[in-house]
């Protein structure tokens, strides 16, 4: 075997190690990689911005434990926002997982801006049913999510007066992790009901959410933890994405490294075979 | 009558919708309204059935001492407790359930999806290979995105956000919309198919 060949070969474990490496020190050692906020990110920003103080803005926490550190930081910034704005927040969830997440996100934002359970802010639970949950919800709230999250009338809680459906939110954001999510946000949401809709999802979700954003059917878009840094960057913290950043561009730039060092490899061994056979 | 009325049933309910999206108003409105909460209904049901399979594969399982039965065991006991904790208590702070979701599902939940970095690297390293034209401009696309995509790339060339940017509002949406527009057309014609009864297989055995 050529050295090429062994080259193109490398045992798995040390592509592991240099991974675990990758990731440790930048978080043992912070590097400082400036985090610059992309437009859509920003659009999202501006949207919670224009809102007058007072505004309902309704939050679906459509996650998991396994996506939490990307899409989790998302939810705490943009929750932290709603209440420096001094806006109402109604969460919800889609996915059973969610709603424990999302309360903690709310409950720790909330006690940096003095806010208080049932007044500003109200976590309605999980819901089984997708599309239908949004659906139902847009045409009677109260109906649909009769109880919060630990099983108390929702009719007891001041921030719930007012609440019918859809008209009464002046924007709803999704944190998604795949499905149901941001898609069904929009078809019912905006599609039915023209709300704005913005959403944070995964990096690797992301791509597919493009086209809405282009179309005008997202107001604003967080991709995975870039996007949750950006949000901590507008927000003027350095919350937990930041601290990952570092982390995240080492790795990105070693996976970049071993797809071009093993298609170098690759090309140089082609070329070699070729000229043996002549 | 086990065929007709299921049919019935699916038709009725499915032209309600169609109707009520085009003319929300009564008595279209209010019925499309009880169909979604008598929906949620029966996903919650679907949910209990759900649970009742997965004991019942892993019972079965178990009790016939098949490979693997020692995480049927865990996977139930691990059942009972967070469904026991959580009905009986609630999901609080303070609660069983709270102190497991946090202090287990949590760690072992990011622990699994973390492991994709390195065996993404590793198969990146191994099957990303420009051995064509399109293979080549696929490589070369993702390379670019996933430096855009960290601040390591505006520190190696400040122009990567801006490239990455373009491939995604441009190429990747045209390619994201054509799929839309696939799926969209599917589903439509799959919707129809089983509201007119032709598709009959979700009543099972393809009768």
């Amino acid at each position: 075997m050529s050295i090429f060949e062994r080259l193109t070969r490398i045992d798995r474990r040390i592509i592991f190690c240099t991974v675990a490496l990758a990731v440790i020190i930048p978080l043992l050692r912070p590097i400082g990689f400036p985090v610059s906020v992309s437009p859509s990110v920003k659009k999202l920003y501006d949207a919670i911005e224009a809102l007058p103080p007072g505004s309902r803005v309704l939050m679906s926490f459509d996650y998991d434990p396994s996506t939490m550190p990307e899409v989790y930081p998302m939810n705490f910034s943009i929750a932290k926002h709603c209440f420096k704005r001094g806006l109402k927040v109604y969460g919800m969830a889609l996915w059973a997982t969610g709603v424990s997440l999302g309360q903690d996100a709310l409950e720790k934002a909330a006690k940096q801006y003095d806010k208080a359970y049932g007044v500003d802010y109200i976590n309605l639970g999980f819901k089984a049913g997708g599309i239908v949950v949004i659906s139902a919800m847009a045409e009677n709230v109260v109906e649909t999510f009769p109880e919060d999250y630990a099983g108390r009338s929702v009719g007891q809680f001041p921030v719930m007066k007012g609440v019918r459906n859809f008209d009464d939110f002046d924007l709803i954001v999704d944190f998604s992790a795949g499905d149901p999510g941001v898609i069904q946000w929009i078809m019912i949401a905006y599609g039915r009901y023209g709300k704005k809709v913005g959403a944070g999802c995964t990096a690797v979700s992301a791509p597919a959410f493009y086209p809405y954003l282009n179309a005008g059917q997202l107001v604003g878009l967080l991709g995975g933890m870039k996007g949750a840094a950006e949000y901590e960057k507008l927000m003027d913290y350095m919350g937990t994405a930041t601290a990952g950043m570092d982390a995240q561009s080492v790795v990105h730039a070693l996976i970049v490294f071993y797809v071009l060092f093993g298609n170098a490899m690759y090309l140089v061994e082609r070329r070699r075979s070729r000229r043996n056979r002549l | 009558m086990r065929h007709q009325i299921p049919l019935i049933i699916t038709f009725v309910a499915g032209i309600t919708m169609i109707v009520q999206y085009f003319v929300p108003h009564e008595p279209f409105a209010a019925l499309s309204q009880q169909f979604r909460i008598w929906f949620l209904i029966i996903a919650t049901f679907a949910m209990i059935l759900g649970v009742g399979n997965i004991i019942k594969i892993h019972v079965e399982r178990i009790s016939r001492a098949r490979p693997g039965w020692g995480y049927s065991v865990i996977l139930l006991a691990g059942l009972a407790t967070t469904a026991i904790s959580g009905i009986g208590w609630g999901i609080q702070p303070g609660t069983i359930f709270f102190y497991l979701f946090w202090n287990l599902l949590i760690p072992l939940g990011s622990t699994m999806f973390a492991l994709l970095a390195f065996f993404i690297t590793s198969a990146a390293y191994r099957a990303f290979r420009a051995r064509t034209a399109e293979a080549t401009l696929l490589l070369a696309a993702a390379i670019i995105v996933m430096l855009s995509r960290v601040p390591v790339g505006t520190y190696l060339w400040d122009r990567f956000p801006i490239v990455g940017n373009w491939i995604m509002d441009y190429p990747n949406t045209a390619g994201q919309r054509a799929i839309m527009i696939g799926i969209a057309l599917g589903v439509v014609s799959a919707s129809l198919r089983i509201i007119l009864g032709i598709e009959r297989t979700y009543m099972g055995a393809g009768k």
